[in-house]
């Protein structure tokens, strides 16, 4: 069994928590205490239904404004495998949201309303998906129930959706679309009745066949070291582990490797994982490495694979997404956390404001606003080891920290 | 042993020990908050596991309410014995006695609210700025919300509103003197992930997670331990002898049992599998009102 991550997306009231909602009823995920409780309050605000949004909007503020304000996560299995879904919400000043959901998961799913068709949210969505070139994506077009179960209609909003595919930036995503009922259920968990025209899978359906393959692109070893495990005990008294997650493909004993910054050789001597040793570690294991000779490396140092080094440099440009009230400004000083690696940054040039939908971009901007997503330079203080975004997510993507109040308040993709 | 793989409770597992070993790296002074329940226990391997063969490079802190189970107290002294760890204790008896709290009474009453203040004491005593604990999202729609590293003001307080947001796997853990952060390892574990992995792991628990007799009372159709003072009991709420078992063990007076008859691991965790009712809810003090938990947070609980 795996665990598959999921964000989601959609405009207000296009219907994700009821979504989310309906798939934890059909698959059973709820349980009887929290269905009570949907029930009661349904009834207490005169529904003649069952209001799944109840499950997932949790803090009160949300209750209050009846919208969903911050990214949930949402619980469920199957025999097949575990999933978390990452509920994001749908408003356009929280598409920092979405691209935080978006960060963790290996797959999406995009709501469209059946009776609106693709509008510009709808564009926006798309745009960040891509964006974070999340390989596997699921449209689906909901409230089918309201349209009659309309093939014209989906066929409208597919064609429609289509043409913004055509545009899109990472072209290898797949695309799946499923015309589905949330309320009723239609194609959500269980195949439809009601709609014998379309042949494809059931939503979930489509989810629990999503193989690795599907969700992962396979790349280069990166072993950002995050600690050093000297445990002076008489038994492991020249013991110096280096403790870490291994990102982007396998690590093996006795593999050539390079310590960065100080390009120092060495080869891989043992893997431990706690008390066990291990001949090979996989992508995203948290292990403990040791190395052939007695060499100096610290917490930001990084072992790669001899030949095949990630670039070395003290500037990059990187698509940006702003995400604090504060703007951005070019000459402005950040602190980039890249993986565990922190270096204080300036913002040397902004290149050009991207329209997330589609709509083009702006080379006048001088700086940029919350949600804003652009192309931006930057000039480091010291150098970090990198990959570009496109070929390894996590080794390509970093985080931008407020160095007077320490929040994270930009994320970037290398390019 | 070939590969160390990664599937299901294997990649939980390999996300929990990144976040230990970034709190050891990004925090000077971390604590582990040691509840002697089941996540506690959890979260003590996975920070064995983290560090091995070094040991551990940060304490265990008991906020004790006083109302303990009585097995669950010897289990700790055990537990940190064996594992050669330290442990800091520090008693909500101690802030009533100071009158920094006052003791509820009548039939809800629970010291479950007051630990807030005593931890938030002993973080200030300690200076700790980092403090480890065993919530999960899957436990309450509030906590669904939660940051795997989520910044307390000086007051302890959680700003929900104002969260920082979490990308890939990269912890921001900087924070300013007098702000420390709370830390959540297992957050996208649910319940059943932890008992599966305490099976798997053959981590010893408190014998009070396991089918057992035991004098118990009803109450609002829940399970009410009546082996001692702690929780109150009216005198028309009969005490009836039950095969019980606890699912979490926090304070007593707010913890009810259920009855089972899984009195081993595997039997616990196959009727967690088949079981319909969420684990708090056999939490008194969630109910109060649908919103507690958020407030409860809001002041600092954690
Ligand atoms: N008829 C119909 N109504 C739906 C469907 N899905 C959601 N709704 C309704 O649309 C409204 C907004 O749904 P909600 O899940 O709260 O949307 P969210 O803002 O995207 O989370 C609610 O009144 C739902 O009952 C559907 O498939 N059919």
């Amino acid at each position: 069994m795996e665990v598959l991550k999921i964000a989601t997306a959609g405009s207000v009231d296009d219907g994700k928590s009821t979504l989310i909602g309906r798939i934890l009823y059909d698959t059973k995920s709820l349980t009887t205490d929290k269905l009570d409780a949907i029930k009661k309050t349904s009834k207490q605000r005169g529904y003649d239904y069952l209001d799944f949004s109840l499950a997932t909007d949790g803090l009160v503020a949300e209750r209050e404004q009846g919208i969903t304000i911050d990214v949930a996560h949402i619980y469920f299995s199957t025999n097949k495998k575990s999933y978390i879904i990452a509920d994001t919400p749908g408003h356009v000043e929280y598409t920092r949201n979405m691209v935080t959901g978006a960060s963790t998961s290996q797959a999406s799913i995009i709501l469209i309303d059946a009776r609106k068709g693709v509008i510009e949210q709808t564009n926006r969505h798309f745009f960040i998906n891509n964006l974070l070139r999340i390989k596997d994506v699921v449209v689906a077009i909901n409230k089918m129930d309201l349209v009659d179960y309309s093939e014209e209609t989906y066929n409208k909003i597919k064609a429609d959706f289509s043409e913004l595919m055509s545009k899109r930036d990472y072209q290898d995503q797949k695309i799946t679309f499923i015309p589905v009922s949330a309320l009723k259920g239609d194609n959500v968990v269980n195949r439809s009745n009601n709609m014998s025209w379309y042949t494809g899978e059931s939503l979930l359906e489509h989810l629990e066949q999503l193989d690795k393959k599907d969700i992962y692109n396979v790349g280069t070893p990166r072993f950002p070291v995050q600690y050093v495990i000297r445990p002076k005990t008489e038994d492991f008294h020249d013991f110096r582990g280096y403790a870490g997650k291994v990102y982007g493909g396998e690590l093996s004993v006795g593999d050539d490797i390079v310590v960065l910054p100080s390009k120092t050789k060495s080869k891989i001597k043992d893997i431990y994982f706690y008390d066990e040793k291990y001949k090979t570690a996989s992508r995203r294991s948290s292990v403990t490495i040791t190395l052939e000779n007695d060499i100096n490396v610290s917490r930001g140092d990084m072992i790669v694979k001899e030949g095949d080094l990630p670039t070395i440099d003290k500037q990059f440009t990187a698509n940006v997404c702003w995400m604090d009230s504060e703007n951005l400004t070019v000459g402005g000083k950040y602190v980039v956390q890249h993986g565990i690696n922190k270096v204080l940054a300036k913002v040397d040039k902004i290149n050009h404001k991207i329209h997330p939908d589609y709509s083009g971009i702006d080379s006048e901007a001088t700086s940029l606003g919350v949600n804003d997503i652009a192309s931006v330079t930057f000039k480091l203080n010291k150098p970090i080891f990198y990959d570009q975004f496109k070929n390894h997510r996590t080794n390509g993507s970093f985080i931008l920290i407020d160095t007077q109040n320490n929040n994270t308040v930009g994320a970037g993709f290398i390019q | 042993m070939m590969n160390k793989d990664t599937s299901h409770i294997n990649s939980l597992e390999n996300e929990a020990i990144y976040i230990m070993r970034e709190v050891a790296a990004q925090f000077e002074k971390p604590v582990l908050l040691f509840s002697g329940g089941k996540d506690s226990i959890t979260l003590v391997r996975l920070a064995v596991k983290a560090f091995y063969p070094a040991k551990v490079p940060f304490p265990l802190m008991h906020i004790d309410t006083g109302h303990n189970f009585p097995e669950t107290i010897e289990f700790r002294d055990r537990l940190v014995e064996e594992l050669g760890l330290e442990l800091i204790v520090r008693n909500v008896q101690d802030s009533i006695d100071e009158g920094k709290v006052k003791e509820e009474s009548g039939r809800y009453a629970s010291r479950n609210m007051l630990q807030t203040t005593t931890l938030l004491d002993a973080i200030e005593e300690f200076k700790f700025d980092a403090c480890i604990g065993g919530a999960r999202r899957d436990e309450e729609k509030a906590r669904a919300k939660e940051r795997i590293f989520s910044v307390r003001d000086d007051f302890g307080q959680w700003d929900e509103k104002n969260q920082r947001p979490e990308l890939f796997d990269m912890l921001n853990g900087e924070i300013e003197h007098g702000q420390n952060v709370r830390v959540f390892p297992i957050s996208n574990w649910t319940e059943l992930d932890v008992w599966s992995y305490i099976e798997e792991e053959n981590i010893e628990i408190p014998s009070i997670y396991f089918a057992h007799k035991r004098k118990v009372f009803l109450r609002d159709g829940m399970i009410w331990s009546a082996d001692d003072e702690v929780v109150y009991r009216d005198a028309h709420e009969e005490v009836l002898e039950e095969m019980v078992r606890f699912r979490t063990v926090g304070d007593m007076s707010c913890t009810a049992a259920v009855l089972s008859e899984a009195s081993t691991i595997s039997k616990v965790v196959e009727e967690i599998r088949d079981s319909t009712i969420s684990e708090r809810g056999a939490r008194i003090d969630d109910k109060r009102s649908e919103a507690a938990m958020e407030k409860r947070k809001q002041q600092g609980y954690f």
